[in-house]
């Protein structure tokens, strides 16, 4: 935005600043934050979508989506992002390449794979909450693509937690004939034996998943 | 920006924000959400967290799009087009820096054409230019690029739709609740107000503030002109908030 108008000497109680507004990361995101997927080669060092390497504690998993347009086409120049914790419920803020556990990443389709995505990472554990009850284990995504003027925010359940997910004091706040839009199905495993998720995210239609405002 | 577990921010004014659905911007059609969000009334750890960007590697270049791509070190490996800076702060609401955070942008090239395997547009790509970046900001939230000022481009919208020149910005602030990308416009560019993608701003003054100002004092001698883009992130209610 312009240079700002902060009177001086500044009272810091009088500042109060508009947020800058979002615009669509349009249909070339991938140039920016996922270059392997536009066809760039990548610098010395990328946010992936690798959360987790072989040394990580806790189970590794493969989490795999798409997300669909109200078309029920998939949309192939998303760019999806996670933050997750790690396998006992800790978020590692501190981001760095050599750590074996980073809580976030990125995710693009490539561009042969039908707008499928994946994450390498861990199952991650549970969550406090207020009131003492614990969240369930959850990944939170933020998505982004053209058409899409401001991010989306939502989370992805497990369907083999269904006993955290049924106490999950979060989840139980999304009205019950919506919850199943944010859970995972387990579906066998990945080449790497480790076992996989799918989700499926709507943006619209009769199933559209549950985006959140916080 | 070190947060606790207590901090929440000031709720995102999404009236400010683009419309989500927004008829003139004809990709929003199927693809924005039709049911309401789904607000939550008390954030857990899970939204007021975030990524610290603060001990991210990254290479010397990876602010400086006129070197981060060039194709040899002969000195007229250089991009072709208009040299500029860009810089700004990043602050919140309050007027705190946001430092430590990351800053990431990708544009075209001077012609109008990306750097993308789907991006068919006839301006030719330019060997020397990449038009990738990202920098972490400072103790004060500063951050810094050297680039070309990009063309503008043609899209496949209404008949003859054309972007205005612009920037993609990308800031991540101290939790996932800050998350933002935005697109900087250049001041005095007259496709501003005839671009599609601006008007799902309803607010003009929304729009001014996506708008670099040349910073003509700072702007080098026979070298670059500079634009000066100051973002700000939601406001950190870390003092004030009570953990309910
Ligand atoms: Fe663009």
């Amino acid at each position: 935005m312009s240079p700002l108008n902060l009177k001086q000497p500044r009272d810091p109680a009088s500042v109060y600043l508009p947020e800058t507004p979002s615009q669509t990361a349009g249909p070339y995101v991938h140039i920016g934050l996922a270059l392997d997927v536009a066809g760039l080669p990548e610098r010395e060092h990328e946010i992936d979508n690798v959360l987790a390497e072989p040394e990580a504690e806790g189970q590794r998993i493969e989490l795999a989506g798409v997300v669909l347009d109200g078309a029920e086409q998939p949309v192939a120049d998303i760019l999806v992002e996670a933050w997750q914790a790690d396998a006992n419920g800790n978020y590692v803020t501190e981001f760095a390449f050599n750590n074996v556990f980073n809580s976030f990443g990125r995710a693009a389709p490539a561009a042969d794979d039908a707008g499928h995505w994946r994450f390498r990472t861990v199952k991650p554990g549970r969550l406090p909450y207020a009131g003492g009850i614990d969240m369930a284990p959850h990944v939170n995504l933020m998505l982004f693509a053209r058409g899409i003027n401001i991010h989306l925010h939502t989370r992805v359940y497990f369907d083999d937690e269904a006993e955290a997910n049924a106490d999950c004091p979060f989840l139980n706040r999304v009205p019950p004939h919506r919850r199943n839009t944010l859970i995972a199905r387990r579906a066998g495993d990945n080449p790497a034996g480790d076992p996989r998720y799918d989700i499926v995210i709507r943006l619209q239609g009769p199933e559209e998943t549950v985006f959140f405002d916080f | 920006m070190a947060l606790n577990d207590h901090t929440a921010f000031v709720m995102r004014d999404r009236n400010w924000h683009p419309d989500p659905a927004a008829a003139g911007y004809k990709t929003t059609v199927l693809r924005a959400p039709q049911q309401a969000l789904m607000s939550i009334q008390t954030p857990s750890v899970s939204e007021r967290s975030g990524p610290d960007f603060g001990a991210m590697a990254l290479g010397g270049n990876d602010n400086d799009l006129l070197l981060n791509y060039r194709q040899d070190a002969a000195a007229d490996g250089l991009p072709i087009g208009e040299r500029i800076q860009v810089f700004g702060r990043v602050i919140d609401q309050f007027g705190a820096a946001v430092s430590n955070t990351l800053v990431e942008i990708w544009q075209a090239n001077a012609g109008g054409r990306y750097r993308h395997d789907m991006d068919s547009y006839l301006a030719p790509l330019d060997p020397n230019f990449g038009g990738v970046g990202r920098s972490v900001t400072d103790a004060e939230g500063w951050y810094r690029f050297r680039t070309v000022r990009p063309g503008p481009y043609p899209w496949p919208n209404d008949p003859n739709s054309w972007r205005p020149a612009h920037i993609h910005v990308s800031v991540m602030g101290p939790s996932i609740a800050t998350r933002l990308i935005t697109q900087l416009y250049f001041e005095g560019d007259p496709l501003i107000p005839r671009c599609p993608i601006v008007n799902t701003i309803r607010d003009p003054a929304a729009v001014e503030t996506l708008t670099a100002r040349l910073d003509m004092p700072r702007s080098r001698s026979f070298d670059c002109l500079v634009y000066r883009f100051d973002i700000v992130t939601r406001g950190a209610l870390q003092t004030w908030f009570e953990n309910a």
